[in-house]
């Protein structure tokens, strides 16, 4: 099959909106099988009590914004060298479902940590990282929104988007050094469950829907884009 | 190509010169937010004293910030910056000499007057080596990876603000370190790891931002 | 933890407001741009 083909936004717009509805379909049978064996099958766990199950949409949101970044950032580096408008337009329609992921993953993340750490917020390396990942995003988002030529838009995003690639590994374990630095005596976070086999199914089945729903979604999205740029 | 660079830094410091004003303002700033930290949170010495290192850090981080958007919107207003980019002399050494300037204007007097700014905050005098010493590392730092910000939003509307909001979450490794570095000295387990490691992220940076600096250059001047 | 409750079905039920609220900002967007 000639991938290449499809590098033309008009013979990639029927193809994006078959694999949307798959995924879209796909998405919605893994969240309801995803969330039966979260909710009916995986035990309670012995610490936290029921409160944990938040844990099958935390940490699968937490996989998607770290991933959806670095998929765009590959499709970034890919618009960059081969100055293919198709791939610009991929990594402008997947920031927003990466950002909306990775406030989901915070706002989850600080619900759990109210009943389990006692507190709404805590400078924990995860949460603090995740925090400047959604900065990344924001700032992303914000620079393309601010260049009206949506070809200069997308080169000044991808090199953005690579320069925060390449940051973000340095940021992380400079927040976890931090952390472990100045971590205060009162937070002491709970062990995250020791995770059953049926937690694991559950998270990873959530995790493969999150996944179907995130390409969907960008899918409808980067249509809309080729709509909007080629008519 | 390194007459090229000398030219330019010696361009850009006759220039700054001439607008002493504008490289004083930035140094005031520094001062006044420095400042305003006792004003908002009280002038309890032990509380000052504690956040002394965090506080100089995110002041200067802020001061090198403001004058990042001058960097190159002066050349790219008199046509300057796109006869270097037509010119013979490779983009990323213009880049990196342009950054190298903007430090010496406006990272480099920071460095010098922090000890004063300690001294408000009663921090010991054996930690300003450590202190002057990690803004002298990572100030650099800071103009080459602010240079990539100025570089991104040349000419963009939101100018200011967006820059801010680009280079900041980048800046964040940076300013751990540093604070960090005076943090450790102050608990008398020395601030070597992080000095060290301020290090590595400048001979890091000065390696690949010009690079990044001179790709975004062509990305917006075209 | 007996009112875990709230702390879990608030984080449900927002995350799934915000992803519904994803999709119909996206077929609104959808009917602008086929406009």
């Amino acid at each position: 099959m000639n991938w290449f083909w499809y590098a033309s936004p008009q013979t990639f717009y029927p193809l994006a909106g078959r694999i949307a509805l798959g995924c879209g379909i796909a998405a919605a049978l893994l969240a309801a099988a995803g969330l039966y064996v979260g909710f009916f099958v995986a035990p309670t766990d012995a610490q936290q009590g029921e409160v944990y199950r938040v844990i099958y949409i935390h940490v699968p949101a937490a996989w998607m914004s770290m991933f959806i970044y670095v998929v765009m950032a590959c499709w970034a580096a890919l618009g960059l060298a081969f100055n293919t408008r198709l791939s610009g337009m991929m990594a402008t329609a997947l920031a927003p479902t990466g950002a909306l992921f990775t406030f989901i993953a915070l706002w989850t993340g600080s619900l759990w940590g109210r009943p389990t750490w006692g507190t709404y917020w805590v400078w924990d390396a995860r949460l603090t990282s995740e925090l400047i990942l959604l900065f990344l995003y924001l700032g992303f988002i914000a620079l393309q929104a601010a260049i009206d030529d949506p070809r200069r838009a997308d080169r000044a995003g991808a090199l953005l988007a690579i320069v925060g690639a390449v940051n973000i590994p340095i940021i992380h374990y400079s927040v976890v050094w931090w952390n472990t630095l100045h971590q205060g005596a009162s937070v002491s976070m709970a062990k995250a469950p020791t995770v059953a086999a049926q937690m694991l199914t559950g998270m990873l089945l959530m995790a493969l829907a999150f996944w179907a729903y995130s390409i969907a979604v960008t899918m409808v999205r980067v249509r809309c884009i080729i709509r909007e740029r080629e008519a | 190509m390194v007459d090229a660079a000398i030219s330019i830094v010696r361009r850009d410091l006759l220039l700054a010169w001439r607008r002493r004003g504008d490289v004083a303002t930035a140094l005031l700033f520094f001062i006044i937010v420095a400042s305003l930290f006792p004003l908002g949170i009280g002038a309890e010495p032990n509380l000052l004293r504690a956040i002394a290192p965090g506080v100089i850090w995110v002041a200067a981080l802020l001061s090198s910030m403001l004058s990042l958007s001058r960097l190159f919107a002066a050349d790219h207003a008199d046509g300057t910056l796109e006869q270097l980019l037509l010119g013979a002399s490779p983009l990323g050494v213009i880049a990196a000499a342009k950054a190298a300037a903007h430090w010496i204007v406006a990272g480099l007097p920071l460095a010098a007057v922090a000890p004063l700014i300690a001294l408000q905050y009663d921090l010991p005098s054996a930690l300003y080596p450590v202190l002057a010493l990690s803004l002298l590392l990572g100030t650099p730092v800071l103009s080459m990876i602010g240079a990539i910000g100025a570089a991104l939003t040349l000419g963009v509307r939101g100018g200011g603000i967006l820059l801010s909001l680009l280079v900041l979450p980048l800046y964040v490794p940076v300013l751990i370190l540093g604070a960090g570095s005076v943090d450790m000295a102050s608990a008398g387990m020395g601030g070597e790891g992080q000095l060290l490691l301020l290090a590595a992220l400048l001979v890091a940076s000065c390696a690949f931002a010009p690079w990044a600096i001179a790709a975004a250059l062509r990305i917006s001047m075209e | 933890m007996s009112d875990y409750g709230f702390y879990l079905w608030g984080s449900y039920a927002v995350t799934f407001l915000l992803l519904f609220a994803e999709i119909v900002f996206l077929m609104k967007r959808k009917r602008e741009a086929k406009a």
